[in-house]
């Protein structure tokens, strides 16, 4: 599909009516019905691989069929009203966050223009607020006495097929990032909100194939890109080969190898696709420098889990694996890479789902010795805290005139900012191997940060406009920096930033490169015994 | 229509305290029948409604965080809005809830051409909800002075410095808090008609909470500062301490203004539970404000944690082996010994 051009897309944004630009849609949201057209919607999962997730212990993925968001008929089960409603219910019972969620709004609009596809595409469906009330108001008419009584009167209507339409176009353009939940006086987050729809959406079978096709290959072969294992090791061996033509410093990886100390994981697009390759690289060469003994597993070789993006059963399914083979495998504790939502799981929801990880012991650094009490419980760190930790012991040399290319600014991953709280330790990083970098504007960074605008499996091509328009905000703040500062790279913890922000740099800031942290420590890693030949754009020379 | 109605049935509400209280023997239903039947609503409504949300658990814990966490002894943390403890945590709270926080950090966005997105700190929102809310909270205060005998002096204190004390014109003895919460209020409405995103998202139940307010502020001021004929404001107190202490009586006939004031107060009562006012309850169990971060150090328990088991290694291997094998990668369980042919 041809995608729309920069300066048309700029244009639309900044000029065509849009509650953005500042005009009001002449009839009220319930009456306004969506409509799908070809590009602003994600495809819908495929049969086959509905089918298999559904086959698969724990896990509900019903309703499997072959359908067309276009078509006026989505080929609902006859009961299909039911299963939502009972579905809601359901989750009403197991989410307080749901109940508050759905009661306390005051739709004081605070959190309207905080959403990066309300920004980008000025539709008011898209301010948070309205994205909770799509759902809101079938609570109401059936959960609530006012809306009983009064029905529209008091904010309620219907569940017809019109607003499960609705739902699902809305369901998907939210990449639940939490900004949102930052400005709303109750801290509301409609990423919450946007789960429960997007579960529920499940539930009749309507689910987007660019979520559940990395699902499914995560289930069966371990990582989302379908890798088997001797692909994945493939991979990696392969960029040995590179590390090695690049700076003489041969690293031997193992795999699934019983007894070392510390089990790693990452995205797997980290061993897939560029940039993720060169932070690979990144890490590949720091746990040489320190002498780790780690392993890779093939089995579970996916940080990232695209379980979040469809159900809570599904993600601790996917999670389950990490502690499964950390057991299997007799290892003390875990390192995890760089990745966004991987580390939201992880901090937020894998202790809870899958622990206690009692046969690990409190992580604990064989290079400086620090425990991470942070860790105690998870027994997982981030390489990010690994890394820093090292620095701040000086226990790696680092050259920073190696990232002399290198003018960079940082972008804060959604989740490891506002789910975490991991702020500091990248930034302390980029001091220590770079001469030079700047923060872009305050109100788009640190918690306040903005999404790449394709996150929870929005990342495929066939909605590349509403792409771009989503990812407008964090594009516009580097370009603020490039301005300012002339940067050529936007470093990030996050592998799905990888790929997608390259995309989005190339569209809106094309001078801008993306790199992991990783792959900028790696650039200025000094290792005893290295033959290391004059790299002028650090790990990505062609040699 | 969305404001319409609401407004069309806070006049009319008035309406009906007004011109029904001058029935005879109806002024006994609206100074205590309502009055009575309204708390009685309120504090049961708010109680079923706490008692609902409390009975569905919070499987996870899922803090937003604003600030730096728990990290390395030397990484600065930010203890309130990343907080690791209890402690920490009812800081968080207290912000939110005592200085609304959040609101405070509000921006509001722009567009130019460029396209050049903008973000500029706005915070009307924050100030008339803080000029609306405290002085709420002063004249509720205020108003115990007519339901208890004696008045505490804290009470007859702070009637003193909202009345005088504060008051440039002493004279006529204004209360400040009156201008400021209709300022609050009137501002608050203003937003909803006047704000493009704020009009669009608005429902007819935000703007009849809105409306009642106003309504109850204006016949309060009236009663006070206009309509003072009929006004006895010994004989409110005597039904209101009556009321207080359930002995109730009403001894002379009092204004119509005071009764349309009391029954939309009842309103209120009798409305808050099954509305949007509740995120006043709400407000302390928001699991994204009043949680630790602090899930990677404490394990939090999920009460419903289904049974759900990773697809297994063994059947992972089964259906990879001879590629790991090949590849020199170990396996648990190794190949079939080839057949001899
Ligand atoms: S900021 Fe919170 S309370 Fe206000 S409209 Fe948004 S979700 Fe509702
Ligand atoms: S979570 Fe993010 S994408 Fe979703 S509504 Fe909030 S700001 Fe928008």
């Amino acid at each position: 599909m041809a995608v729309i051009t920069k300066d048309e897309l700029s244009k639309s944004v900044a000029e065509e009516p849009s509650m953005m630009t500042g005009s009001t849609p002449p009839k009220g949201w319930m009456e306004t019905p969506v409509q799908f057209k070809p590009g602003n919607y994600a495809y819908p999962t495929k049969v086959d691989k509905l089918e298999y997730l559904d086959s698969q212990q724990g896990v509900s993925f019903p309703n499997a069929r072959v359908w067309n968001p276009e078509d006026e008929d989505w080929k609902l089960p006859a009961n299909w009203k039911e299963i939502i409603i009972n579905g809601l219910a359901d989750r009403l019972d197991r989410f307080r966050s749901l109940k508050i969620f759905m009661d306390c709004c005051v739709r004081c609009g605070a959190c309207a223009d905080k959403c990066h596809f309300f920004l980008g595409t000025g539709d008011p469906k898209n301010m948070p607020v309205m994205r909770a009330e799509l759902l809101r108001s079938v609570y109401r008419k059936e959960f609530t006495l006012a809306g009983k009584l009064l029905g529209k009167m008091a904010g309620g209507r219907e569940m017809t097929a019109g607003v499960l339409k609705e739902w699902f176009m809305y369901a998907y353009q939210c990449t639940e990032c939490r900004r949102c939940s930052v400005f709303c006086p109750y801290g509301i987050d409609t990423a919450e909100i946007t789960m429960m729809l997007r579960e529920l959406l499940h539930m009749v079978g309507c689910g987007i194939n660019w979520a559940m096709e990395p699902v499914s290959n995560s289930n069966r072969t371990g990582n989302h890109m379908g890798l088997t294992p001797q692909a994945f090791k493939g991979n990696v061996d392969f960029l040995c080969e590179d590390v090695e033509s690049l700076t003489g410093v041969k690293v031997n990886p193992t795999f699934n190898r019983k007894g070392a100390e510390v089990l790693f994981i990452t995205p797997s697009a980290d061993v897939f696709a560029e940039p993720g390759l060169f932070t690979c690289m990144g890490y590949l060469l720091l746990f040489e420098a320190i002498g780790l003994d780690y392993t890779w597993s093939t089995y579970a070789s996916e940080g990232g889990n695209f379980g979040l993006f469809t159900s809570n059963e599904m993600m601790k399914k996917l999670n389950g694996k990490m502690y499964a083979e950390a057991e299997r495998l007799g290892v003390k504790w875990i390192l995890g890479g760089e990745c966004g939502h991987m580390w939201r799981v992880i901090h937020q929801y894998m202790d809870t789902m899958n622990g206690p990880a009692d046969f690990l012991e409190v992580p604990k650094s064989p290079a400086t010795g620090t425990v991470f009490e942070n860790a105690a419980s998870t027994k997982m760190v981030h390489i990010s805290e690994f890394t820093a930790d090292l620095i701040k012991h000086g226990k790696i040399k680092l050259d920073k005139s190696r990232n002399a290319h290198v003018k960079a600014t940082f972008h804060d991953s959604c989740n490891p900012a506002r789910a975490m709280g991991m702020l500091e330790e990248p930034r302390y990083i980029l001091d220590n191997v770079l001469e030079d970098w700047h923060e872009m504007p305050a109100d788009t960074i640190r918690e306040k940060t903005f999404c790449c605008g394709s996150g929870t499996a929005l990342n495929t091509d066939e909605i590349m406009e509403l792409r771009m328009r989503s990812g407008l905000p964090r594009a516009n703040a580097v370009k603020h920096v490039y301005d300012q500062h002339a940067i050529n790279t936007l470093a990030c913890v996050c592998a799905i930033d990888r790929a997608t922000l390259s995309t989005l740099m190339s569209y809106w800031v094309p001078e801008v490169e993306v790199a992991g942290v990783s792959e900028l420590v790696g650039n200025a890693l000094v290792i005893e015994g290295e033959n290391r030949q004059e790299l002028t754009e650090g790990l990505r020379t062609l040699v | 229509m969305k404001y319409l109605f609401p407004l069309v049935a806070v006049i009319v509400l008035a309406r009906i305290a007004w011109v029904g209280s001058t029935i005879p023997g109806m002024q006994y239903v609206f100074g205590v029948d309502v009055p009575y039947a309204a708390l009685i609503l309120f504090i049961g409504g708010f109680c079923w409604r706490v008692i609902y949300w409390a009975k569905s658990p919070v499987p996870f814990k899922i803090p937003t965080t604003c600030g730096q966490g728990q990290s390395m002894p030397w990484v600065k943390r930010d203890k309130l809005e990343a907080p690791m403890n209890t402690a920490e945590v009812a800081g968080r709270m207290f912000m939110e809830i005592v200085f609304f926080r959040s609101l405070w950090r509000n921006t509001k966005a722009g567009i130019q051409p460029g396209p050049v997105l903008t973000y500029k700190s706005t915070r009307w929102l924050w100030l008339f909800g803080i000029l609306f809310h405290y002085s709420m909270l002063i004249i509720l205060l205020r108003h115990l002075r007519l339901f208890v005998e004696p008045v505490p002096f804290l009470i007859s204190a702070l009637d003193a410095f909202d009345g005088l004390m504060l008051n440039p014109t002493p004279e006529l003895s204004l209360y400040v808090t009156d201008g400021l919460i209709l300022l609050g209020l009137l501002a608050l409405l203003l937003r909803r008609f006047l704000l493009r995103p704020v009009r669009y998202i608005s429902l007819a139940n935000d703007y009849f909470p809105l409306f009642l307010l106003i309504g109850i502020v204006t016949t309060g001021i009236s009663m006070r500062y206009f309509l003072r004929s009929g006004v006895d404001i010994i004989a409110i107190k005597r039904l209101l301490v009556g009321l207080a202490t359930f002995k109730p009586e009403i001894t002379t006939e009092i204004a119509p203004i005071f009764y349309s004031h009391l029954f939309l107060v009842s309103c209120l009562l009798a409305y808050f539970p099954f509305s949007k006012l509740m995120h006043m309850g709400g407000v302390f169990l928001s699991p994204t404000r009043n949680m630790a971060n602090d899930s990677r150090m404490k394990r939090h328990i999920n009460p419903w944690n289904p049974d759900i088991k990773p697809h297994s290694y063994a059947g992972y291997e089964d259906e990879f082996r001879e590629d790991m094998v090949e590849q020199g990668i170990p396996v648990d369980k190794e190949l079939p010994e080839k057949a001899d042919d």
